[in-house]
C-alpha cells in the first residue's frame, strides 16, 4: 500500500508539473492548428460544425477527419458494452488512429481531463458520460453542439435540445446469478431477502461512486414502494439486506464473479450478460434476470469536447456511433443503443443480438434532473449509516 | 519519516565532532531538496487549500471565498468517515506496532543470520504488497467462499472479511512487516553492554526494558507508530475493493467525491477533506517530533 499509493502520488505530482509546463508552451500553437485549419470545404471550421451539412458531405467529413488522423478517447473499457470492437472497427473503417486513454476512468475524471487539458493536443475529443455529468458539463459550456445524421430519431427525452449531449446506450439493472452454485436464482428484489442467499449478494461498487450500483439502489427503491423522487426505500432495502447478512460489500468484478465470491451480483444487464459469455466453460453458469419488481434503466450520454484537438474526427466518431453499424456493435455487447426502437422497426437492428438480450416488459422511464439530484443527495447522506 | 530509522553508530562514530558547520555551502546543498519539496508538495498543497476555501460559479467562472466546503467536510457522513479512518488507523498502527516489535526483536536476537536476512527481505516485500492485488488475495483466501474460510468453517465462528475487523486484519498484513523494517535497526542499536550492565547491577529483564530499553527505543517506536498510522490513514485501494462504502473511510469518501460516476460538484468538499487529513497527520506529527528530539540522543 505504501509504495503503490506513494508511487501513484508521485506520478500524479510529476504529471501535474509536466502538464503545467506543457500547457504553458503548447497551448497556443495547438489551438491554432486544430481550431483553424481543418479542411472543411464549406468554409466552416470543423470545430464549429454542428452537422454533416456544415462539412458539405459525409465524404468531406471523412476527409477532414483523416487529415487529422487521430482521435482521443477516454474512459472506454474494451470489455464494457463492446467498446474494444467498436474502436477497432472505427480504426479499420476510416484509417484513423484511436488513442484510448485511461479506460477505467470515471465520468468526473473525464470532465477533469477536459478542463485541465484545454488547448492541448492530448485532450479527449469525445466523452461517454454518466447523465448527471452530461448535464452539468453542458451547463458549464464544455461541449460542442453537434447533431448527428440520426438526430431526429433520438427520442426527445434522451437528448439535449441544442445537441450538446445525447444518450448513446444503456441497460437495465439486472440480477446476475451463478446457477452452478445457487440452486434457484433470485428473480426479484424481494427474493434477495430470502435466507438462502446469505452472504451472496453484491453490488458493482459503492453507489455513491459507481453508476451501476447507484442504479441498483434506485431499482430497489422502485421495488419497495419508492419512486424516482424517493430513493430512501432502496437504501432501507440494502440496510435490511446487510442486517440479514445477505449483502456483501465487496465490489463485484469479473475476478470476484469467476472466483465465486459474488455469486449474485446486481449490475447492468449488459455487463451481466457479458459475464455469461466470458465465463462459459469455466465452472460459472451465469444467469441474468431483470427483476420485475424494480425495473430501472439508465443510459450513458455522448458528447464532443468543445475544445477537441481533433474536431473533425470527433464528429466522425459520433456519426459512426449513431450509424446502424455503430449501434449494432453496442448491441452486440448487450448494451441497448438509443436507436434500438427505431432500428427494430426499420429492420436494421441485428436480430440475433436483439434475441440474446435479457427480456424486459414495457418501456423504460427516466427520472428528471431534479429527482436525480435529490436521490443522489439522499444517498450520499444516508448510505453509510444504513450499511454500517 | 526517515528520521525514524536511526542507525547504530559503531566505533567509527566515536571521534565525530559535535560542532556543526554553518555557512552558505551547507544551505546550498539542501537547495535541490527545498526546490523539490516546494514544487511537488507546496504547489499541490496550495491548490488543495485554495480549492477547499473557494467556490467557482460554473456558469460565470467567478471565484469567491467560502467556508462551506470545510464545514461540510466536518459534518454528517464526511465527519463519520474521518472518525472511521482515525479509529482504523490508530487501532491497526497500535496492534501492528506491538506485533512488529515483538517479531523484530526475536529476529534481531536470533543467532541465525539466514533467518534474519530472510525475515527482513520478506518484510521488505510484504510491506509493499497492497492495493487491489492484496484485496483480491484476501478475498480468495479468507472471503466468504475463500479457501481458508471453507476449510476452517470460519463464517460460523463469526469471521467476516468485509467488515471493520476484516479490514484491520488485511491492513496488519502490510503494516506489521513495515514495523519490522523500521524498528529492526533501532533494536540492533540497543547495545548488549547495557543489558549486561543492568544484569550485573541485579536488574531483572522487566526492569531493564522498563528503565533502559523502552525509554531508549521510545522515539523509534513512536516514529514507527506514526509511520504506520500514516500508511493506514492514506490507504485507499485495498479498502475500496474490499468494503466499498460499508466501512466509512475518508479516502473512500474523497474518491467518491473526486472521481465518481454519481456525485457531481463535490470536488471542493473532497479538497476540504484532503485538508482535514493533512491537519490530522500534522497533529500526530506534532506529538511525535518533540518526544523524538528529547530521547533520540540515546541512540547516537
Amino acid at each position: 500500500m505504501l509504495s503503490s499509493s506513494a508511487r501513484r502520488g508521485a506520478a500524479v505530482l510529476l504529471s501535474a508539473a509536466v502538464l503545467s509546463t506543457l500547457s504553458a508552451c503548447g497551448a497556443a500553437p495547438d489551438s491554432k492548428t486544430t481550431g483553424g485549419a481543418g479542411g472543411a470545404k464549406n468554409g466552416a471550421a470543423p470545430a464549429a460544425a454542428t452537422s454533416v451539412a456544415d462539412f458539405g458531405s459525409m465524404e468531406a467529413l471523412v476527409a477532414a477527419a483523416q487529415k487529422e488522423g487521430k482521435l482521443n478517447v477516454i474512459a472506454l473499457p474494451p470489455d464494457w458494452a463492446n467498446y474494444g470492437e467498436i474502436i477497432k472497427a472505427f480504426e479499420a473503417k476510416y484509417k484513423i488512429k484511436v488513442n484510448s486513454e485511461n479506460p477505467d476512468a470515471s465520468s468526473s475524471d473525464e470532465i477533469a481531463a477536459v478542463k485541465s487539458r484545454k488547448g492541448q493536443d492530448r485532450a479527449p475529443d469525445v466523452l461517454d458520460l454518466g447523465i448527471a455529468f452530461a448535464r452539468s458539463g453542458a451547463a458549464e459550456n464544455l461541449f460542442a453542439p453537434y447533431k448527428v445524421t440520426a438526430w431526429d430519431k433520438i427520442p426527445a427525452g434522451q437528448k439535449d435540445a441544442d445537441g450538446r449531449w445525447y444518450n448513446d446506450y444503456g441497460g437495465y439493472v439486472s440480477i446476475g446469478c451463478d446457477a452452478a452454485k445457487i440452486p434457484t436464482c433470485p428473480q426479484t428484489f424481494a427474493d434477495l431477502l430470502k435466507p438462502e442467499y446469505k452472504g451472496k449478494v453484491a453490488l458493482n461498487g459503492n453507489p455513491t461512486k459507481s453508476g451501476s450500483a447507484f442504479g441498483g439502489v434506485y431499482a430497489a427503491a422502485l421495488a419497495n414502494k419508492g419512486s424516482f423522487a424517493d430513493i430512501q426505500p432502496g437504501i432501507d432495502f440494502f440496510g435490511q439486506l446487510k442486517k440479514s447478512g445477505n449483502f456483501i460489500p465487496v465490489e463485484s468484478t469479473p475476478a470476484t464473479v469467476e472466483k465465486g465470491e459474488t455469486p449474485i451480483s446486481i449490475d447492468w444487464d449488459y455487463l451481466n450478460a457479458g459475464y455469461a459469455d466470458q465465463f462459459k466453460g469455466k465452472g460459472v453458469d451465469w444467469k441474468v434476470a431483470i427483476p420485475t419488481d424494480g425495473v430501472y434503466a439508465q443510459f450513458y450520454s455522448q458528447a464532443i469536447n468543445k475544445e477537441a484537438p481533433n474536431p473533425a474526427a470527433a464528429r466522425l466518431w459520433m456519426e459512426f456511433l449513431y450509424s446502424a453499424e455503430g449501434q449494432n456493435l453496442w448491441l452486440k455487447g448487450y448494451a441497448r443503443p438509443v436507436l434500438l426502437p427505431v432500428m427494430t422497426q426499420d429492420g436494421t437492428a441485428d436480430k440475433a443480438a436483439v434475441a440474446k438480450l435479457p427480456q424486459v416488459q414495457g418501456t423504460p422511464a427516466f427520472p428528471a434532473s431534479a429527482e436525480l439530484d435529490k436521490a443522489k443527495a439522499t444517498l450520499a447522506e444516508k448510505w453509510d449509516k444504513a450499511l454500517s | 519519516m526517515s528520521t525514524t530509522t536511526p542507525r547504530p553508530v559503531g566505533t567509527a562514530g566515536g571521534s565525530t565532532s559535535r560542532r556543526r558547520r554553518r555557512g552558505p555551502r551547507t544551505w546550498l546543498a539542501a537547495l535541490p531538496l527545498l526546490v523539490f519539496t516546494g514544487l511537488c508538495f507546496g504547489i499541490p498543497l496550495g491548490a488543495m487549500a485554495f480549492g477547499a476555501v473557494t467556490r467557482t460559479d460554473p456558469a460565470g467562472g467567478a471565484t469567491q471565498l467560502t467556508g462551506e466546503h470545510l464545514a461540510r467536510s466536518l459534518q454528517g457522513p464526511y465527519l463519520g468517515s474521518l472518525v472511521g479512518s482515525v479509529q482504523l488507523s490508530a487501532l491497526t498502527a497500535t496492534v501492528g506496532g506491538v506485533l512488529g516489535v515483538v517479531i523484530a526483536q526475536s529476529v534481531v536476537t536470533s543467532r541465525s543470520t539466514a533467518l534474519r536476512s530472510a525475515a527482513l527481505t520478506a518484510s521488505g516485500v510484504l510491506a509493499n504488497f497492497g492495493g487491489v492485488p492484496l484485496a483480491f488475495a484476501f478475498i480468495a483466501t479468507a472471503g466468504i467462499s475463500g479457501v481458508l474460510t471453507q476449510l476452517g468453517d470460519l463464517t460460523s465462528l463469526g469471521w467476516n472479511l468485509y467488515s471493520f475487523t476484516g479490514l484491520t486484519v488485511v491492513y496488519l498484513y502490510f503494516l506489521i512487516p513495515l514495523m519490522v523494517l523500521v524498528i529492526a535497526p533501532a533494536l540492533e542499536g540497543l547495545r548488549p553492554q547495557w543489558r549486561e550492565a543492568a544484569q550485573n547491577s541485579g536488574a531483572t529483564g522487566w526492569q531493564f526494558w522498563r528503565h533502559v530499553g523502552l525509554p531508549v527505543l521510545a522515539p523509534s517506536l513512536l516514529g514507527g507508530f506514526v509511520l504506520l498510522f500514516g500508511t493506514a490513514f492514506a490507504a485507499h485501494a485495498t479498502a475500496a475493493a474490499l468494503v466499498g462504502g460499508s466501512v466509512p473511510l475518508v479516502t473512500l469518501k474523497i474518491a467518491d467525491a473526486l472521481s465518481g460516476n454519481v456525485l457531481t460538484g463535490q470536488e471542493n468538499v473532497a479538497l476540504a477533506l484532503g485538508l482535514d487529513m493533512i491537519l490530522i497527520a500534522g497533529l500526530v506529527m506534532a506529538v511525535y517530533l518533540p518526544l523524538q528530539r528529547r530521547s533520540a540522543r540515546w541512540l547516537r
